[in-house]
């Protein structure tokens, strides 16, 4: 069923009563093409585009719990493509490209919206790179636009611009940047996968691998065993266990990065903005609430929640950047779990499992590459080979020392 | 969250600093090669339960620790002072 307005006209005055089901609730076949693992929207969008890209639709997506339950229904759904290094900035860019057809190609509102993203200097230093980065992703083709202090304040009054120890220089902006909503991210790559023939299997754990002779044959789940010729996982923040069934050791540690959200308020903040001098971000949801977040808590966790010292650094932070979200009621807090790879970028590369494929290591910047992160993986399952946008993300790179070290933090996965 | 610090007793997680895996504290010798050095350096068990790490006490006694605890619910199991328990 492809949706469209006369029917959100129809169902409006009918109540609601004629909406079927998006996708179907298949039992599992004994045995498929490829079989991704996990449902949220990375494996979902691998899922979508092996059918659509590559014509296989003999595809199972195997789900622990529920579709679009684990990080990407646990972000604060910005997109943006303001990378500096090779190999990151033509997978952002890529993904930026997708996120703006998105909608025309899934036949589903993801409320993607281009808002803009800004990163607010505040020192002559930090404009001169800001500067130079923005030289970077014009040359990689996006659009990138460094804003002298009196454009900063015109675009967002209500930031803090008279305060002397973090003086607002400037700023860059990226236009086509933004949010989207991250549910129907993942709804509508499920939708899209699933009419193309996909069957996407909930509450279907992965409990080993049947591995023969270092080719990989097939998975035992908790609904039994299920034959493949490949396997793809994309379960970033369990990459950790779920290879180790397979006997693989990642250089990936689990973090909990924690969100806030206000209370519904007014339109104030017109686009994302990130703090310069200290880690902090926020933007304004449709419904007004504000969403904003810091660091990670620092240490391994697999809790899915975090600790209140935290919560008191990023609201410090928020408080310095934006005093006026101390009249703000916070409403809710929740912690997603990262896959903190060792230089900050992720993998999508084979295993030394033959069949085996791995998607992961996303660290906190897996929502915006969700549809470029299926696009690559799902080339790399079809064809064996990297797609053009993504050659880089290889797992031996820490062997071999070309890691994607954005920060320039080295092998400490807190600190990307 | 807290420790209980061997020195200081019980205290606020924020006087204390994460470094990472207690793994760290096992560095090969110089010539071990490049493929050990790879495994110190990168890799990790990441486990999803009782895990080693090391914490610092820098606004305390400054002593390094070696934390066991449950990355599932953040329960400490086990702290003592990684001087005297390196492993």
């Amino acid at each position: 069923m492809t949706y469209n307005v006369w029917q959100v006209i129809r169902e409006g005055l009918r109540g609601q009563t004629g909406w079927t089901p998006v996708w179907r609730n298949p039992t599992p076949k004994p045995a498929y093409d490829v079989i991704v693992i996990g449902g949220g929207g990375h494996g979902l969008a691998t899922a979508y585009y092996l059918a659509k890209n590559h014509g296989i639709t003999n595809v199972a997506v195997l789900e622990r719990g529920y579709l679009g339950g684990g990080n990407v229904g646990r972000n604060t759904t910005i997109v943006r493509a303001n990378y500096h290094i090779d190999g990151n900035t033509e997978f952002y860019s890529h993904a930026l490209k997708l996120w703006e057809g998105l909608e025309q190609d899934l036949n589903y509102n993801a409320m993607m919206s281009q808002r803009g993203v800004i990163n607010l200097a505040h020192s002559d230093g930090q404009m001169d790179f800001y500067a130079r980065r923005g030289n970077i992703i014009r040359m990689q083709g996006d659009d990138a636009e460094l804003l002298d202090r009196a454009a900063v304040r015109r675009a967002y009054p209500y930031l803090n611009h008279q305060d002397p120890r973090f003086p607002i220089y400037g700023g860059l902006l990226q236009r086509r940047g933004g949010t989207a909503r991250h549910d129907a991210v993942a709804w509508g790559f499920a939708r899209g996968a699933d009419q193309r023939g996909v069957d996407l299997i909930q509450n279907c754990e992965v409990t080993g691998f049947r591995i023969e002779q270092g080719v990989v044959k097939g998975v035992e789940t908790s609904r039994g065993y299920i034959a493949a010729g490949k396997v793809g996982m994309a379960v970033a923040g369990r990459t950790s266990q779920v290879g180790a069934m397979a006997g693989l050791r990642l250089p990936i540690e689990s973090h909990v990065l924690q969100a806030f959200v206000s209370e519904g308020l007014k339109p104030i903040l017109p686009g994302v903005v990130t703090f310069g001098m200290g880690h902090f971000y926020i933007s304004q949801s449709d419904k007004g609430g504000l969403v904003f977040g810091g660091d990670l808590d620092f240490y391994n966790s697999y809790a899915a929640r975090g600790n209140l010292p935290m919560l008191e650094h990023v609201v410090e932070a928020g408080m310095a950047l934006m005093p006026m979200l101390g009249k703000a009621r916070m409403l809710r807090s929740w912690g997603g779990i990262m896959d903190m790879s060792m230089d900050g970028s992720p993998i999508i590369d084979r295993t030394p499992v033959e069949g085996l494929y791995l998607n992961g290591g996303w660290c906190y910047g897996g929502f915006k590459a969700t549809p470029a992160s299926g696009w690559c993986f799902a080339h790399l399952l079809a064809t064996g080979t990297h797609s053009e946008h993504a050659t880089k993300f290889l797992l031996n790179r820490f062997e071999t020392g070309h890691v994607i070290d954005e920060e320039g933090t080295g092998a400490q996965p807190n600190r990307h | 969250m807290r420790l209980t610090c061997p020195l200081c007793g019980v205290r606020d997680i924020r006087e204390f600093t994460y470094l990472g895996s207690a793994k760290l504290l096992e560095r090969p010798a110089g010539d071990a090669g490049a493929a050990v050095f790879h495994d110190y350096v990168h890799l990790r068990d990441n486990p999803a339960g009782a895990n080693r790490e090391l914490w610092y006490h820098g606004m305390g006694c400054c002593a390094w620790l070696h934390v066991v605890r449950d990355t599932r619910d953040h329960t400490v199991l086990d702290v003592r002072l990684a001087q005297e328990d390196p492993a």
